[in-house]
This record gives C-alpha cells, structure tokens and sequence, in this order.
C-alpha cells in the first residue's frame, strides 16, 4: 500500500494539520507543516499529496442502523450500492439490518452478508441478527450462533418490528450479556399503531391518516429501560423520535441505567408538516413528528442524551413511492445526505461542534457497536479510517448522482451544507474529489 | 388557480356561495320536462371508483348526464386495480382514453391530492371521498340543504351561514363527511359543535374552528342544524364504545330529543341511515330530516361543480381575485 | 369584458328608449292578432327587464296581463370552452308554460345572432311553442348565422371595432344606448 499525505486538514475541525496515512494506518500527524520526519525513518517521500485546504478531517463515520436489502431486494439496494453510498457518505462501516429476505436470524445469512461487504471493499459491512426467528417476536434466533459465526454478530435487533413481548425482550437482553452483545430496539406498541400511517396530531387529524401515537414509542422505551434495570444488561433504542422519548432515556441514564440511544437525521430536521403534501416520500417508521419534537431531538443529541446519528437508510424502489400514501413504503435514504443534515441542524446552529459530530457519528457508534479498528482517534498507530468533509459548500441535493440504487430521499432539491469529499478505509480511497474509486 | 376540487378547506367564501348560487339554478333543471342541458356535450367524465359507494356514484353520474356529459364509470373491484395495477396506472389507462375529469372515490386519505398534484395525468380531479380525509360535494350539498332549509330557496341566494349553529353527532375520528363540514361551514360562518364519545373524536382536533362536546343533550337547545352521521356497528370490536344500546341511549337522536331542538331547526344524515343505531325510524321519517333532500340537493351540487371545473373555472385559491363573467351581448 | 375608449357617444336616450318600446309592443299586438296567447322571454340581463317593459305596455294595450320571463342561454352557449365560467342567471317560465303559445324572445342587442341561436336551443328542452319571435332594442348588424329579429328598436349600423352598450335604469340607474370605440382584444368579439 502506498503513502497518502493530507496536507493542511482540520482535524475534528482544530488547527489546521498534515496526517501521513503509511499503508492501512496513520504513521504521523502535526501541525501544518511540521511533521518531523527525522527520528523515525518516516518519509514523504512517494506519497500521494491530497491538499485539504481546510477541509474538516473526520474519523471514517460508523452508522449503526442500515438497511441494505441484499438479501432478497436487491431491486432496491445491495450490498455493493448500498457500501457505495456508504462511501459516498463518509462512512467507513456500517451495520447492516436484519430484515431481509431471507432474514438474517441465523450464522448463514450474516456470514453471507459480511463477506459480499469484505469481498466489495467500499465498506465494513457489521450484520445485524434478528432478536427473534423471522422477526416474528415468538422465539429467539440463534444469537449465540451469530456472534461466533464469522460475521461476528453483536447487534441483535428485529427492527422494522418492535420486540413486543415483555418476555421475549427479557430474555434477549440477559442472553446476549454472555457475549456482551447489545439488543436495539424498534420501539413501537403494536395495538397502538395498527393502521398507523403518520404521527397522531394535529396535522393527522386534519389528513385523516392514521395516527402514529408518541406514546407508543415512548411506553416501550419505559418499558424496556426498566427491563435492562432489571436483567443488568444494556439495551439500545433505535430511531428515538419523540421529545417524551427523550425525558425517559434522560431519567434512565441518569439512574444509571446502560441505555444508549439513537436519533436519525431526518427527525433531527423534518415535521410532520410535510405530509400535508401527501408524499409517501415522507413515509417512515417512525413518522416525522413535530417542530417542538425535532426541537427536543437536538438538544438531546447535544447534550449526549442521544448517544448517537444512525441513518435508517431505508432503499425502496420508486415504484414503492410513487402512488397514494397508504400503499406507500415506509423509509428514506440517508446514507449520502446524513452528515450534511447533521451540519446544518447541530453544528450550523451552534449545537455541536466537529469534534462532537465525531463522538455521535463514530466514536460512539462504534464503541456500542463493538466495531473494531473503527471509531479510533485521529493519531499515529490508528487504522487509517478517515474522511474528508468540504463544510463550506453549499448546494442542493440531487437524487440522480446517488450510488444507492434508491432515489427516496425527502431532501431532493433542498439546499444543504457541507459535502464528503474523501473517504479512506483502512489507508484504501474508497471515494475521491466526489468520485468513487 | 385550481383545476380541481380536492378538500372543502381550499374554497373561499366566494367560491362556495359561487357554488351554491349556481346549484341553485341547475336544480329548477330537475323541474322541466326535459333534465337536460348541453353545457358538457363532448366531454368525458370517469368515475374512478376504488371503494363500493352506489349512492355518490349514481348522484355523480346523474348530474353528468343531466350536463350531457359521456360518462365511464370504472368500479376498481373485478378490474385490474384488484390484481395490483396501481392508481398511477390506472389513471393513465383512463387519460390515454381521452378523460377530461376524473372523479374519484378512494379508501386511501390522500389519494385523489395525490392523482391531482403528481403530475400524472392532466384531467381535473374531482373528490367524491378519500378515506378518512374529505368528502367536498356532500359538504357543498349538505350547506345547499341548510341555507335553503334556514335561510330561504330565493332569499339565500350570495348568502352564507352566518351565524347559524350546526351540530354534528357521531363517529367524527372516521368521518370525511365531518372533516370536509367543518371546513366548509366555518368558512360559510356557521358556528359548528361536535358531539361524539371522546373515542370518536381524532386527536389533534382543537386545532379545528369548532367547539367539542360530549354532550347532546346540551347541545340540541342552541342548534339550527343536527347532522347524524352513520356509525358503523363493528367500530364496537375496536372498544370505541362498549354497545350500540349504549351508543344509542348517549348519543342517538329519537323523538324526544327532537323536540328540544328549536321548532325550525333540522336533522340531517348524509346516509345511509342506521335505523335504531344513531337516529330512530321516527325522527328519521319526520318532516324535520332531510336525508332524502340532501340526495336530490346532492344532483345539483355535482352539476354545479362539474359545470364551474369543466367550464374552466378558476376556483379562487385563498387569495387570489376571480372574475367571474355575467352574460351581455357586448363581449 | 372590454374597457371601453373614452367618450362613448349616446345613440339612444331614455325618452327614445321609451318610444320604440311602446312602438314594438303596437307590433306585436297587430302582428299577433291581439297577443292572446304571447309570452315574453327576457334573455339576461338586460332582456329581461326591457321583456317586463314590453309587457307592461302590451298589458296597457290590451287590458290583460301578458305572461312574461326570462331564459338563461349560458349552458347552451357555443363558446364555453373558451372563456372562464360564467354565472348563471335565472330561467323563469311563467306558470302556463310555452306549449302551443308564441314566444316572443326579447334581448338588448342583436350582434352575431349566437344567444338567440342558444335561446332557441334552451327553449326547445322546455317546450314546444306555436312560433317564436324576437324583439331587440338594437341591431347592430355582423350577423354569423342565419338569424333576424321580427321586432327591432333601432338599426345601427357599427363597425367590428366599435361597442354598443345598452344600459337601463334596473340595472345601471339609467336609460340610454352607448356607441365607443373598442380597445383592444378581438378574441373577446362574440
């Protein structure tokens, strides 16, 4: 592997700085301009020089919920388009949801995943297990099996589908304290969301779609806190979207309960509002709520309430959203929009800075995650797993130049900051000046 | 500028009396010998309809016919759609056909903004039900029924509703008969109260410019209007209340709570009645209901918004000004 | 509608206006042989109030009263696709309908003769009259289709570049015949 020098960076959005990438990691990082290359043999020498000019340097981003559809939907994403966007993304691994066709609730499938994501080299590709067989929330899968398979599983989760069952849920989350595995939870009261096609409000009520109640969220959330209390174990809530969902997870850490949570960029900016216009393409699990939620949202995520970002990047065909709401699928995409979501809501309005952007969006991620070799610091001896973020561009999302296989995204046309302009894994450009390699 | 008529909450004052008014004149059609006028000859109207509803289906396709229109009529069950062709297609399908206006019936709230604003077809999209969502031309035909009935025949024309209390009794969280009368009524300036039990009434409804009560009993003494919607027994399984003795005995209309309604005051039912259920055969038969008005007034509503759509008219969009012509020989 | 050029030019006042009305009621009365069975239609606007007057006169000429109305021709125009829509006015037939009797139409201006063509399509779905007539206060000639009235006010011949506008006191405050220069707009010429 060759040398890669980037010149004049800001690391975690500091001091501008050079960092020398030396095969799969990172052999020096100094000031501008000032690394010493006497002492230990290091040199330049060779190196391919990438001029930073002040671009944001990042740890390489780590989503902890993606949905990648290989198996079974491979019409709408794959491992390859989805690890892809991951790149284009800044994203250097990614957990890959348990639903699909098959589902991933034995060792075969995960393996199966993992290796299309070795094998393709975009991404690291960490599969998520099914909590239950077939996300049908009656039997645990083999989690055990999972985690010593190849894939390695420590996430397990029936996302899409809430683990309704107190029982269930109970024992999950003692069984996988065994292997220190985490169970992430799709909170969703089932009987409280039949028929539920949008969050229950005002604007539902004006639309006469079926309400998606916060209550439904947040009971389960309660629920399962105390459940973690209980067994000791920690327990992961997926796509928090409720300002009441926040207040539980606030009270449970400050309990001492091991709960970590999750917002999604697309709560983190988009209301409720937006279904007045009945495009499916604000359909999504959970639905958008309101201003004060969004509100809530960020100043949990600021505040480390909300532990982490993660995308719920959710590929459907076009052909899943181009028709009436109610036949529409749930999800967006978010894998190449997410970081420019997260500047404008959290770093453009003084929230968060860069440096907390690399704690939600990698440190964190990967330490729930159990991600080895990811969400390290920027620093010598470290995988070199980076990425290069242009902060001051500015420009409107266009769903043509994705590399998902979706176009479902609610920003088409909106005007977003910031661009990922590079993207390392383990010392390998995986995306270059906007293009992939 | 709209093309179409998707919610009652998009007409203006101006242009719900401008329907109103022109109802007016196409009902003394249905008095002449011959019920007919040429105003639509060589248009062609389909009725899209995803969701059984003969009544709003035959009232639609008789003002067609009365305005000469063709008219298709294309019922979603046994057809296609059933075996998975979506709206979209479908839609195309009929416009390929050469269709002017499509007025579609849908069990999807939404459905027909959506066939309207997509850009998938070019037709004027007229909403004859929408899930949960709007139902404009039966609050159009029900607001006909109340200023002819409380405000006179003659006397009411370029009149709105002010000031007229209008009581709405039943399933309101299910209801686009109440959604699309709440709209409407408030911009007519009627004050409109909803009575329901609390588990019928949608969350998120006091943001809608009407008041809420659980009680029909308070409410009959003040009221110019009763409107009884239909409650659908199977609501009970869902525990929205416990029996249909005790739905009935709460919020039923017989003919004692009639009576303390004010003497010129109405009942009114957008049908189909369920006798026993919300309203008893005795109020239901007195001369008081109106049930079988609102489906003649219903005729002459369709016509009036098929005429004022197919005519190119421009229903005013909240602020823009409309100009509406008067006939002279000098044009 | 047009903005007329300034200073259109009075072609009839109210006195005129008065005088060819009370002329075109004698012909009636002579041509239908006493009116007995005469039923005015106004065509709206302006028709229907100069219909109330004919008939006023004829009921003074002859002692009765002469049933009289008025007959909307808007659904039956030929042009409603090109223009946005129009209000509707009122049709009212008198009580013994038009069977059998003559119907004598009655409208402010003859031009290219298209309202009377759908006055006589209206009044074919409402009945069928013994024979049907038409009065006007004005014809100003250009006439598309092969139609004339039987009882003219005044003959006025225009140009397509000038108006006519009738105004009368029901519905302007006064009685008079205005002739102006047309501004602009020939695709609003009828």
């Amino acid at each position: 592997m060759s040398k890669i020098l980037i010149r004049g960076a800001k690391v975690l959005g500091g001091e501008p700085q050079d960092v020398l990438i030396d095969g799969r990691t990172i052999a020096a990082t100094a000031r501008q301009g000032e690394i010493d290359w006497s002492g230990s043999g290091l040199s330049a020498d060779g190196a391919e020089v990438v001029e930073a000019d002040g671009k944001v340097l990042l740890p390489g981003l780590v989503d902890l919920h993606t949905h990648l559809r290989e198996p079974g939907r491979e019409d709408s994403e794959t491992v390859l388009t989805g690890t892809r966007a991951a790149a284009s993304g800044g994203y250097t691994a990614v957990f890959a949801m348990a639903n699909t066709f098959p589902v991933a609730d034995t060792a075969g499938v995960v393996e199966q995943v993992y290796r299309l994501g070795q094998q393709h080299g975009y991404c690291d590709v960490q599969p998520i297990g099914a909590v239950t067989v077939g996300l049908e929330g009656r039997k645990l899968a083999e989690l055990g099996a999972m985690h010593e398979s190849a894939a390695g599983v420590t996430v397990f989760s029936d996302d899409g589908k809430c683990v309704d069952d107190a029982v269930i849920m109970r024992r999950a989350l003692e069984y996988v304290k065994a292997f220190g595995g985490v169970v992430a939870q799709h909170a969703q009261e089932p009987r409280l969301t039949e028929g539920a096609q949008m969050n229950e409000g005002v604007v539902s009520a004006e639309l006469g779609l079926g309400g998606w109640p916060a209550v439904a969220e947040e009971s389960i959330i309660a629920r399962d806190v105390l459940l973690a209390e209980h067994v000791g174990s920690r327990v992961h809530i997926c796509h928090l979207s409720t300002a009441g969902s926040v207040e539980i997870v606030r009270w449970a850490k400050s309990r001492g309960i091991d709960v970590t949570a999750e917002v999604t960029p697309h709560h983190l900016l988009l209301t409720d509002e937006l279904v007045r216009t009945y495009n499916p393409v604000y359909k999504v699990n959970p639905p958008l709520r309101t201003e004060r939620d969004v509100h809530a949202l960020r100043e949990a995520l600021a505040d480390g309430t909300i532990d982490i970002v993660a995308t719920d990047h959710a590929p459907h065909p076009h052909e899943d959203k181009d028709c009436e709401w109610a036949a529409a699928a749930m999800g967006m995409v978010g894998l190449e929009t997410a970081l420019s979501v997260v500047q404008q809501t959290m770093v453009d309005t003084g929230l968060l800075d860069w440096a907390g952007v690399a704690d939600r969006m990698s440190f964190k991620p990967a330490e729930i995650g159990r991600a080895a070799g990811h969400g390290r610091p920027v620093s010598a001896g470290e995988p070199a797993n980076l990425m290069l973020v242009d902060t001051a561009y500015r420009g409107s999302v266009d769903p043509a130049g994705f590399a998902s296989r979706s176009r479902n995204t609610p920003y088409e046309g909106r005007e977003l900051p910031g661009r990922v302009t590079h993207t390392w894994l383990r010392g390998k450009a995986t995306f270059v000046d906007g293009k992939l390699t | 500028m709209q093309r179409h008529l998707i919610s009652a909450a998009d007409l203006t004052r101006d242009d719900a009396i401008r329907i109103l008014d022109t109802a007016e004149e196409m009902a003394r059609v249905a008095d002449r010998p011959i019920k007919k006028l040429p105003t639509l000859r060589g248009r062609t109207i389909v009725n899209l309809f995803f969701e059984d509803s003969t009544r709003t289906r035959i009232s639609f396709e008789a003002a067609e016919k009365r305005l000469s229109a063709d008219v298709i009529n294309f019922s979603a069950k046994g057809s296609s759609v059933s075996k998975g062709e979506s709206l979209k297609d479908t839609a195309q399908t009929l416009e390929a056909m050469g269709v002017d206006a499509v007025v579609i019936r849908h069990g999807a709230s939404g459905a027909p903004y959506r066939l309207a604003n997509s850009g998938w077809i070019d037709a004027a999209v007229v909403n004859a039900g929408d899930g949960t969502h709007q139902h404009p031309t039966q609050a159009l035909l029900d607001a006909f029924t109340m200023r002819r009935r409380l405000v006179g025949r003659d006397t009411g024309l370029g009149q709105d509703l002010g000031g007229r209390h209008i009581t709405i009794v039943g399933d309101i969280l299910h209801s686009r008969v109440a959604r699309s009368n709440v709209d409407l009524l408030h911009t007519l300036g009627a004050e409109v109260t909803l009575v329901a039990p609390p588990t019928l009434l949608p969350v998120g409804i006091e943001s809608w410019p009407c008041e809420i009560s659980y009680d029909l009993d308070a409410t009959l003494p003040k009221s110019d209007a009763v409107m009884m919607l239909r409650v659908q027994s199977e609501r009970m399984n869902a525990a929205f209340f416990p029996t249909e003795r005790e739905y009935s005995r709460r919020y039923g209309l017989d003919g004692e709570r009639m009576a303390r309604m004010p003497e010129h005051a109405i009942v009114m039912h957008p049908g189909p009645m369920v006798r026993g259920m919300e309203i008893t055969a005795e109020v239901a038969d007195s001369g008081r209901c109106t049930a079988i008005e609102q489906v003649a007034n219903g005729v002459s509503i369709r016509m009036a918004v098929l005429y004022l759509l197919l005519g190119g008219a421009v229903f005013e969009s909240k602020n823009a000004p409309v100009t509406l012509q008067t006939r002279t020989e000098e044009k | 509608m047009d903005t007329q050029a300034p200073d259109p030019r009075p072609v009839l006042e109210g006195p005129d206006i008065a005088r060819v009305l009370t002329r075109i009621a004698h012909e009636i009365v002579e041509r239908a042989k006493g009116a007995d069975d005469v039923v005015l239609l106004g065509i709206p606007t302006r028709g229907v109030f100069l219909a109330q007057r004919i008939a006023a006169k004829l009921g003074a000429i002859t002692d009765r009263t002469i049933p009289v109305g008025s007959l909307d021709i808007t659904m039956y125009r030929d042009d409603l696709r090109m223009q946005p829509p129009r209000a509707l006015a009122r049709t009212e037939i008198p009580g013994d309908g038009v069977d059998g009797r003559l119907v004598v139409l009655v409208d402010d201006v003859l031009f290219s003769g298209r309202t009377i063509r759908a006055a006589l399509d209206a009044l074919n779905d409402i009945g069928r009259p013994r024979a049907v007539q038409l009065a006007v206060l004005v014809d100003r000639g250009h006439r598309e289709l092969p139609i004339r009235a039987d009882y003219v006010g005044k003959n006025l011949p225009t140009s397509l570049r000038e108006t006519v506008k009738v105004q009368l006191a029901e519905e302007d405050g006064r009685d008079t015949v205005l002739l102006g220069a047309k501004r602009t707009s020939p695709g609003a010429q009828q």
